[in-house]
C-alpha cells in the first residue's frame, strides 16, 4: 500500500501509467470516497425536499452533459440534436414502462439502448461530413425527433403525453425525493465510474485522436467511421438513459421540453463546464440547473415586490439570456470552463506562497 | 389547377424570401467560413429597429428604412468586434458554439423588450403593386419583397464581382492566409462581412415583418431555417442560396397543401438530411474533396 503523499511541485512522471491514472495521489481517492459516502449515506437523509430535488435534477442533467462532452469534448464532433435525444429516452422510458410492462431499471437501461440506436443512425452522416456539416444534420435530427413526438400519436400519446407508473426496485417504492435520491445519485456515480474509465481506455483516446486531427487519427489505423458512430452511440446512451430517468422522475411527461433550447442548455453546461473533461460536464450541470432555480426563485421574488407588480417578468426569455450571455463569456473569457478554473484553483493552493 | 398555380405562388414567393433571408448567411460563411446559428436573431433585431422607429418614433419611411440600414450596418461592426474578433484563430467549433450562444442571448433580449407577441407594421406599401392574375392574386408585399430581393442581389453580385473590398471578401474566403500575405486587411473583411450581413439580415426581417408581422420566435425560426436552403443550394453560392429558397419554398407550399399542413414545417428539414447524405455540397456549393 502507498503512503499518503502531497502533489509534489513539478512531473516527475517515468511511465504512462502514471500519466493515465485518474487520481495523482491517495488524498484524491481518499476525498472521491468521502464525496461518495456523503452522497450516498449523509445528503439523501439531512437534504430537505427541496435540496434533494435539486439535486436529483443536477445529478440527471450531469448524466446527460457527461454523454454529451463525450461527443463534443472528447470527439470534436458538434451535436445540436442531444436534447430531442433526451426526449426519446425519456419516451423511450415511458413507452416501454407502461405500453410492454417492464420494470423501471430495465426500462431506464432499455430506453439509453434505443436513443443509443437512435443516435447511431443521426450519426451516420458523419461517415462523409465534417463538423460544420455534421451540426446541421443533428440540427435537423433535432426538428425531425420533435415533429415525431408530437405527431406519432399512438405511440407518444401527442400533445398530452404520457403517464408512468411509480418506479420500484426490488418491490420497494423510490416514487418519493428522498428514495430516487439514492437511484440518481447511484446511477450518476456509476455512469460517471464508466466515463472517466472510457476516456483513459483505447477508445477515449481514439476520440480524442479524432478530435484533435482526423487525418492524422486515420493516418494511425483509426477506423473514423466506426469511432465516430460509437462516440454518438455512447452519448446518445447517456442521454438516455438520464432521460429515462428524468421520465420517471417528473411522472408525466410532453413533448415540450425537448426542444431546441434543451440542446443549447446542454452546450452550455459542457461550454461553461469545460470541453473534454467529465468534471467539467458536472460542474457545468451544478451551474446550469442553480442558474435555472436561483432565476426563477429571484423573478419570483421580483414579482412580489410591490414596486415591480406592473411589470410582468417571465423567466423563459432570462433564462434564454443568461444562458447565452454565460456562453459568450466562458468563451472569450475561459474557454476551458470551470473545471480549468477548479484546477487554476488548486494548484495555487498547492503553489502558495509562489506564483507558480 | 388554381389551387396548384395559387400553390407555386405561394411557394415561390415564400421561397424567394428565404433565398433573401439566406444572402446575409452565405455573406457570412463565404468571408470567414463561420456557420451562423444567430442568423434568426439578426433578422429580428433588424426588423425590431425598423419597429421603433416606425411605430414608436414615427419618422417618415424612407428615413426609418435608411436609419435602419446605417444603424444595422453599425451593429454588425460592433457584434464582430464585441465577440467574434476575441475568438479569431481559435477552433471552429467555439465560433459556431459562440454564434449559439449569441443566439439565445439575443432571442432573450428581444423577449425580454418586446414581448412573444406579433407586432405590426403600418401599412405603407401601395396598392398598385399588386397584381391580380383571373383566380390568382398576389399580395403587393411579395412583389415589393421580389423586387426589394433583385436589386439587393445585383447590388451584391457587382460588389462581389468589381469592387475592391468584394475581392478582398473573396480573396479571404478563398485561402485566408494567402491572402493575409497579399497585404489583405483580413479582420475588416471580418468586420465588412458581419456588417453587410446584418444590412442584409435587417432588410430580410422588414420584408417578412411586413408580410407576417413581426414576432420573435416566428423570426428566429426562420434563421434556422436557412440551413435547408443554403445546404440544397452549396453553402457559399449567392446564387444557390436563391434556387434553394425558391426550392424549399415550393416543397413546403405543397407538402403543406396536398400532404398535410404539420408536415410542412419538418419537411426542409427531412430534405436537408437527405441532401447531407447524398450530395453534402450541394447543388452549386464549391467541393472540396476530403475523405475521412
Amino acid at each position: 500500500m502507498r503512503k499518503l503523499r502531497f502533489r509534489p511541485c513539478g512531473n516527475f512522471k517515468e511511465y504512462y501509467e502514471q500519466e493515465l491514472t485518474i487520481f495523482e495521489t491517495d488524498f484524491g481517492r481518499m476525498w472521491m470516497w468521502i464525496g461518495l459516502f456523503l452522497l450516498l449515506f449523509v445528503v439523501p437523509f439531512v437534504g430537505s425536499p427541496y435540496t434533494l430535488y435539486v439535486l436529483n435534477n443536477i445529478a440527471i442533467a450531469a448524466i446527460a452533459a457527461i454523454g454529451l462532452n463525450i461527443l463534443i469534448g472528447y470527439t470534436g464532433q458538434i451535436s445540436l440534436g442531444h436534447g430531442a435525444f433526451f426526449g426519446v429516452g425519456a419516451y423511450s422510458a415511458a413507452i416501454l414502462a407502461t405500453k410492454a410492462g417492464f420494470p423501471f431499471w430495465l426500462s431506464v437501461i432499455l430506453a439509453g439502448a434505443v436513443t443509443a440506436i437512435v443516435g447511431m443512425i443521426f450519426g451516420i452522416p458523419s461517415l462523409r461530413l465534417k463538423h460544420l456539416y455534421l451540426t446541421i444534420a443533428t440540427l435537423a435530427g433535432q426538428f425531425i425527433i420533435e415533429y415525431v413526438l408530437v405527431h406519432w400519436e399512438s405511440l407518444t400519446g401527442g400533445a398530452e403525453g404520457i403517464i408512468l407508473p411509480e418506479p420500484t426496485i426490488f418491490g420497494l417504492n423510490v416514487s418519493a425525493d428522498r428514495a430516487f435520491s439514492w437511484v440518481v445519485f447511484f446511477s450518476f456515480a456509476v455512469m460517471c465510474w464508466m466515463a472517466v474509465n472510457l476516456a483513459r481506455s483505447r477508445y477515449g483516446r481514439a476520440f480524442v485522436a479524432i478530435r484533435d486531427n482526423d487525418r492524422a487519427a486515420e493516418g494511425m489505423g483509426i477506423p473514423l467511421f466506426r469511432y465516430k458512430l460509437l462516440s454518438f452511440g455512447i452519448s446518445s446512451f447517456y442521454a438516455g438513459f438520464a432521460g429515462g430517468l428524468w421520465a420517471y422522475y417528473t411522472v408525466s411527461i410532453t413533448p415540450e421540453p425537448f426542444t431546441l433550447f434543451l440542446s443549447i442548455e446542454y452546450i452550455a453546461m459542457i461550454i461553461i463546464g469545460g470541453l473534454g473533461s467529465i468534471s467539467g460536464s458536472v460542474f457545468g450541470a451544478v451551474f446550469i440547473i442553480m442558474l435555472n432555480e436561483i432565476l426563477s426563485q429571484a423573478t419570483q421574488y421580483i414579482m412580489n415586490l410591490g414596486a415591480f407588480a406592473g411589470i410582468a417578468l417571465t423567466v423563459a426569455p432570462l433564462r434564454e439570456f443568461v444562458f447565452g450571455l454565460a456562453i459568450v463569456l466562458f468563451l472569450i473569457f475561459e474557454p476551458r470552463g470551470l473545471a480549468e478554473v477548479w484546477r487554476i484553483i488548486r494548484s495555487s493552493f498547492r503553489l502558495w506562497p509562489f506564483a507558480y | 389547377m388554381e389551387f396548384f398555380a395559387q400553390l407555386f405562388i405561394n411557394g415561390l414567393s415564400i421561397g424567394f424570401l428565404y433565398a433573401l433571408s439566406a444572402l446575409g448567411f452565405v455573406m457570412i460563411f463565404k468571408s470567414s467560413s463561420v456557420l451562423n446559428f444567430a442568423h434568426g436573431e439578426l433578422l429580428a433585431l433588424g426588423a425590431f429597429f425598423f419597429l421603433i422607429l416606425s411605430v414608436w418614433a414615427k419618422l417618415p419611411i424612407v428615413l426609418c428604412f435608411l436609419v435602419t440600414l446605417v444603424g444595422c450596418f453599425a451593429l454588425g461592426f460592433i457584434i464582430e468586434r464585441l465577440f467574434l474578433r476575441p475568438l479569431i484563430g481559435e477552433a471552429l467549433i467555439e465560433v459556431i458554439m459562440l454564434t449559439v450562444g449569441l443566439s439565445a442571448m439575443f432571442k432573450g433580449l428581444m423577449l425580454l423588450i418586446f414581448g412573444g407577441n406579433l407586432h405590426n407594421y403600418p401599412d405603407f406599401l401601395p396598392e398598385a403593386l399588386s397584381i391580380q392574375w383571373g383566380a390568382i392574386s398576389v399580395p403587393s408585399v411579395y412583389v415589393s419583397s421580389f423586387i426589394i430581393g433583385l436589386i439587393f442581389l445585383g447590388v451584391f453580385g457587382f460588389f462581389f464581382k468589381y469592387s475592391s473590398h468584394g475581392i478582398y471578401m473573396r480573396s479571404v474566403a478563398d485561402h485566408q492566409p494567402a491572402a493575409l500575405s497579399l497585404g489583405v486587411n483580413v479582420r475588416r473583411v471580418f468586420a465588412l462581412s458581419w456588417a453587410i450581413a446584418a444590412v442584409v439580415c435587417a432588410m430580410s426581417g422588414i420584408v417578412l415583418g411586413i408580410i407576417n408581422g413581426i414576432n420573435v420566435h416566428q423570426l428566429s425560426t426562420m434563421g434556422l431555417k436557412v440551413f435547408p436552403v443554403v445546404i440544397l443550394g452549396g453553402l457559399d453560392s449567392i446564387g444557390g442560396a436563391i434556387l434553394g429558397g425558391i426550392i424549399i419554398g415550393l416543397l413546403e407550399n405543397f407538402t403543406g397543401g396536398y400532404i398535410s399542413t404539420s408536415l410542412r414545417e419538418v419537411v426542409p428539414y427531412i430534405v436537408l438530411v437527405l441532401i447531407l447524405l447524398v450530395k453534402p455540397y450541394g447543388l452549386f456549393g464549391s467541393e472540396e474533396i476530403e475523405r475521412v
